[in-house]
């Protein structure tokens, strides 16, 4: 099985962990990949950042105004 | 009639916060149907089970929380019901490659440094930001915005979604990873890059 080492292969695993589990072996992966990349690091804060948005969008239909 | 035993909605004004709410449902119901008539179908549904319910309700959540309520349950009956019939084909997603490049150089590494957002959500510009999510929401293909919108507005987990759509798992994925890489780049585009000039 290929080792997911690109930016490409990251930040793929960065969006999927928001619709699946990852497993251990990508969970690891991630990790280690972003303590050396700004690019990703910088991705994981936007996925994040984008998380929260949708949630508050979410709530935000719901609400009366 | 006790206090208790109230209908928490004034059945006079019944009509009138339905149709103050019917534009607002139908804006959801597209956005997640991708087809107008579903998307009336659905609002009509909710209506009558609104009109039907109201005595029922106690106005223990708000009104609009209860009826956004109701909304999910009906359009998600649209998209059972849809995923039953012969489906008019799609078009394919033609500029999933040209994403991809765009977003990454050959070698896999992004070819431009990702930029550092600001919390879009503040006080006085979230109707702003989430009129901009919306459009970027409508501009998705239609096969990946219904996915998109069942996982993050229905909040249905993926296993449910692949049952509810008769899709493989892997399917799925890639039709919310392209729609997630999407929905990032219009945002780029639309608000936070526009935001930092």
């Amino acid at each position: 099985m290929k080792i997911p080492n690109s930016c490409r292969d990251i930040s793929g695993l960065l969006l999927a962990r928001e619709d699946r589990s990852l497993s251990v072996g990508e969970r690891l992966a991630v990790r280690v990949h972003i303590l050396t990349c700004r690019a990703c690091q910088r991705f994981e804060k936007q996925t994040l950042l984008l998380r929260g948005a949708l949630r508050q969008w979410r709530e935000h239909q719901q609400r009366d105004d | 009639m006790t206090p208790e035993s109230q209908p928490a909605i004034d059945p006079s004004a019944l009509g009138r916060q339905i149709e103050a709410l019917r534009p607002t449902l139908l804006r959801l119901a597209r956005l997640q149907l991708r087809n107008p008539a579903w998307a009336e179908d659905a609002v009509s549904e909710t209506v009558l089970a609104v009109l039907q319910g109201a005595s029922s309700f106690r106005g223990g959540a708000q009104f609009k929380t209860w009826v956004v309520g109701i909304l999910k349950h009906k359009v998600l009956d649209q998209l059972r019901q849809r995923a039953r019939e012969p489906a008019a084909p799609e078009p394919a997603d033609a500029g999933a490659d040209e994403l991809d490049a765009r977003v990454y150089k050959q070698d896999g590494h992004f070819r431009e440094l990702p930029d550092r957002w600001a919390d879009p959500c503040n006080e006085l510009q979230r109707e702003q930001f989430f009129a901009v999510l919306e459009a970027c929401l409508e501009h998705l293909p239609n096969r990946q915005g219904r996915v998109f919108l069942m996982r993050e507005w229905l909040e249905i987990d993926s296993a449910a979604i692949c049952q509810e759509l008769g899709i493989a798992p892997t399917n799925l994925w890639i039709q919310l990873h392209r729609a997630r890489l999407r929905l990032r780049e219009c945002l780029q585009s639309n608000w936070f890059g526009a935001h930092a000039r």
